[in-house]
């Protein structure tokens, strides 16, 4: 932005012509072969679920390590603590109310 | 055709009620007034160049917050209305219906469009002066922010006087909320309207963290910072990771509503007590986001007018750290009684309990910074003191609710009301009054009547007492929240009365405060702030520039060695240890240029909002156009920011300065 502090230094580069590429094409892979898996049916129950799971984390992983450069951060690793702090209250948000809902005497 | 116009109208306005048309009359009235004003004395341009279209933090700054007051007069108008409702067993001032809607409207009000934007206000004007920046890291960003801010409640704010108000209570819990018990347009301005300006608070943690983590002055470690920075910080942390629930959470209602969806309804396999568990995983932290930089404050102000350091600033750090995180973890304690079992409910009694550990230390540190203080009462130092037995008793009181047997009793009681309102007003308003007070000279230059100020303070705390105190006693003789009647045989009159006359004396409060500001600008030139350390024993950097600070606010960046760098350096200045660096030459400084595309681009969700509330396409189709061209817009604008060159800045710095 309009600082000096916020520019950037030449080593820290934004991610090459090849590696935005790459992310894009692993990204609409990602993204369409769960979309078939659904429309064709071709799992059910808990194999589908799972699958779609494991795609989402792909897709996760993928945004983060081609397009917010994960891995570029040098010294204080501002990034990788917040990742780790969002996953934990990703897991908080997602077992928590697994936990509440199904204890819930209200919903059967 | 006039019958088709007559019909349309009296679906879209509101209508029937002697009220509403006193609003609408007092709307037109005030718009009128405001754009004769502005044209006769031609003041468009100014208003343009100068405001609308401003980055300069601190101006931004003052738009929340006057943006706040605002909100603050609307929120309380619905309190005083709700409790003269109450004030006597079987009035029928306001109807059901309407009762609902203004506790909803209240409280929607009070938190999302006073609460925050008083606090992001609080933000912007002060965090860069304090760590000696600038501006902050996005500056473009950061107008953005308010004016979604500022459309998002403006929608809902509309729906008053064009649809009609939600009524499904703040939370707007389903399945009320649910179109098939709640049709109107009231629900989807709720949604819109958070959503919109939801948008802005998001940017707004984001732009902060970025702001504190990477613009610090050279040589301020994070654990040298003040403490309001401190506090923001942490606030901002939770802003970012709470604030998606509630985006998401809405975006689902608002398919149930809008797409036919069954995510929280009774049929098709949805499930309310979802909704009720994902929003309040939003909800609770978001009351530690508006508490924190509440706590921030006093404790740069117990420290400034005790004359000494913050006991226990390291403690004080973990402390609201650790609140930030805990926040997240006891979220179940708002719905203790909806059948969870005992497991979960003591897991959540539990947690919610721990956070009164680091709040309990954090109240020892203020009255140890205190203890052989020498102290002065002025009124910042007044709100800080009024605050300590306020918030203690208030989270005593929510210490008991936290016992999840007891809450059985408690829950949907005046009992919570009282308790909520303990802890919000007596430690987020006040907390932020204390801020306003403390840092008013700084923003504006001068120095507001003291006087007048203790009698605001006075009636706001006698009021406020009288006001809420009674209805703990009245929670526990049955008296449940949201009732808009009663009859005589329940016994609660006299109490309800005497609440109801409290809270009259904190309207007269916000008056005096009016008055205040009011006699303050009028008298101005007697009381400018000529040094800019107007407490005479600040102790941040804020104090080290002239008041109000220049719009490029450090000529030349500080170097920081020590916690308190400006005490320090009087310090060294009066015991003559003082060795001034060599004068740094002054340099062009690079700054952000205005920009008119985060009003523009923020009216326009405005009107895709407005289409989305009344499902009318062409006007979604033609904001989110409208939306998507000034994205287009900004991304191609390459003249995106200056340099005021050395002989400007010697001429400001000559004309404010700073004489001690
Ligand atoms: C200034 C004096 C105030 C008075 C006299 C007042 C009065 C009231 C009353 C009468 C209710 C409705 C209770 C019911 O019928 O259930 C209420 C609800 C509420 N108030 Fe206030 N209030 C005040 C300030 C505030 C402030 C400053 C905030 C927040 C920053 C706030 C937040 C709320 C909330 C969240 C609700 C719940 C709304 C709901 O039930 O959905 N109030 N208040
Ligand atoms: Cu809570």
């Amino acid at each position: 932005m309009a600082h000096k502090e916020m520019t950037h230094s030449p080593e820290e580069t934004h991610g090459s012509f090849k590696a935005y590429t790459l992310g894009f094409v692993f990204s609409i892979v990602l993204t369409v072969i769960p979309i078939a898996i659904v429309m064709n049916g071709w799992l059910e129950g808990r194999a589908n679920a799972i699958m779609l799971m494991v795609f989402a984390v792909l897709q996760l992983a993928i945004q983060l390590l081609f397009f917010m450069h994960l891995r570029e951060e040098k010294k204080p690793r501002y990034n990788l603590i917040s990742l780790v702090f969002g996953l934990v209250i990703l897991l908080v948000i997602v077992a928590g109310s697994m936990w509440i809902m199904m204890y819930n005497m209200v919903a059967v | 055709m006039w019958e088709k116009v007559k019909s349309f109208a009296s679906e879209f306005f509101v209508t029937g009620d002697p009220l509403i048309y006193g609003a609408d009359v007092s709307i037109a009235l005030t718009l009128i007034a405001l754009v004769s004003v502005l044209t006769y004395f031609k003041k468009w341009k100014w208003l343009w160049k100068e405001w609308l279209t401003t980055v300069d933090h601190k101006k931004i700054g003052i738009m929340y917050i006057l943006s706040a007051f605002l909100m603050l007069f609307r929120g309380g108008v619905d309190a005083l209305l709700m409790r003269l409702q109450l004030a006597v067993p079987e009035l029928d001032f306001l109807l059901p219906d309407h009762y609902n809607q203004i506790f909803t409207t209240h409280g929607v009000i009070m938190i999302l469009f006073m609460a925050m934007p008083f606090m992001f206000g609080l933000f912007n004007v002060m965090v860069p002066l304090q760590i000696g920046a600038r501006d902050v890291a996005y500056p473009f960003l950061n107008a953005l922010s308010f004016w979604l801010f500022f459309f998002g409640a403006m929608l809902f704010n509309l729906s008053f006087v064009i649809g009609g108000s939600p009524d499904a209570g703040w939370l707007a819990y389903p399945p009320y909320s649910e179109l098939m018990y709640n049709p109107g347009p009231g629900q989807d301005f709720y949604i819109w309207g958070i959503q919109i300006s939801g948008i802005g608070s998001l940017m707004t943690g984001i732009n902060f963290i970025a702001t504190i983590l990477k613009m610090r002055a050279p040589g301020m470690k994070l654990m040298k910072m003040p403490m309001f920075s401190w506090s923001v910080l942490s606030s901002c942390i939770a802003i970012i990771f709470s604030f998606p629930i509630l985006t998401a959470t809405l975006a689902l209602l608002f398919l149930d509503r809008y797409g036919g969806a069954h995510f929280f309804t009774l049929d098709g396999g949805g499930n309310p007590m979802m909704y009720i568990n994902l929003i309040w995983m939003w909800g609770h932290p978001e009351v530690y986001i508006i508490v924190l930089p509440a706590f921030g404050i006093f404790s740069e102000i117990v420290a400034t007018f005790s004359k000494k350091k913050l006991f226990g600033y390291k403690s004080m750090v973990y402390a609201m750290m650790i609140i930030s995180l805990l926040s997240f973890l006891v979220w179940a304690h708002h719905f203790f009684t909806m059948g969870t079992g005992a497991n979960v409910n003591a897991f959540f009694a539990l947690t919610t309990m721990l956070i009164a550990i680091p709040t309990g230390a954090k109240v020892f540190n203020w009255l140890f910074t205190m203890f052989r203080g020498k102290i002065t009462f002025e009124t910042p130092m007044l709100w800080t003191i009024g605050f300590i037995p306020c918030f203690v008793t208030g989270g005593l009181t929510g210490v008991l609710l936290s016992v999840a047997p007891a809450d059985f009793q408690f829950h949907n009681s005046y009992f919570l009301v009282a308790h909520f309102h303990h802890v919000i007003i007596g430690g987020v308003v006040f907390g932020y009054f204390a801020g306003l007070y403390y840092w008013w000279p700084k923003m504006f230059g001068f120095k507001l009547n003291e006087r007048i100020g203790k009698w605001a303070f006075w009636f706001w705390n006698i009021g406020f007492y009288l006001c809420f105190m009674p209805q703990y006693v009245l929670g526990l003789m049955g008296m449940t929240r949201r009732v808009f009647s009663y009859g005589w045989d329940k016994g609660w009159g006299d109490l309800n009365l005497v609440s109801t006359i409290g809270a009259f004396l904190m309207g007269i409060a916000f008056l005096f405060q009016v008055w205040q500001i009011a006699h303050g600008v009028k008298h101005r030139k007697d009381n400018l702030d000529k040094t800019g350390d107007p407490w005479k024993h600040g102790r941040t950097l804020e104090w080290s520039i002239a008041s109000p600070a220049p719009h490029y606010n450090f000529a030349v960046l500080p170097q920081v060695t020590e916690q308190d760098e400006w005490w320090e350096e009087k310090l060294r200045k009066k015991q003559g240890q003082f060795v001034p660096a060599a004068p740094k030459k002054l340099e062009p400084i690079h700054m952000p240029r205005n920009s008119g595309i985060p009003i523009i681009i923020s009216a326009f969700f405005f009107v895709a909002g407005f289409g989305f509330v009344f499902h009318w396409t062409w006007f979604i189709i033609a904001g989110l156009a409208g939306v998507a061209a000034c994205m287009v817009a900004h991304s191609f604008n390459y003249d995106t920011d200056y340099y005021i060159p050395v002989d400007e800045i010697e001429r400001t710095e000559a004309e404010s300065r700073v004489t001690n």
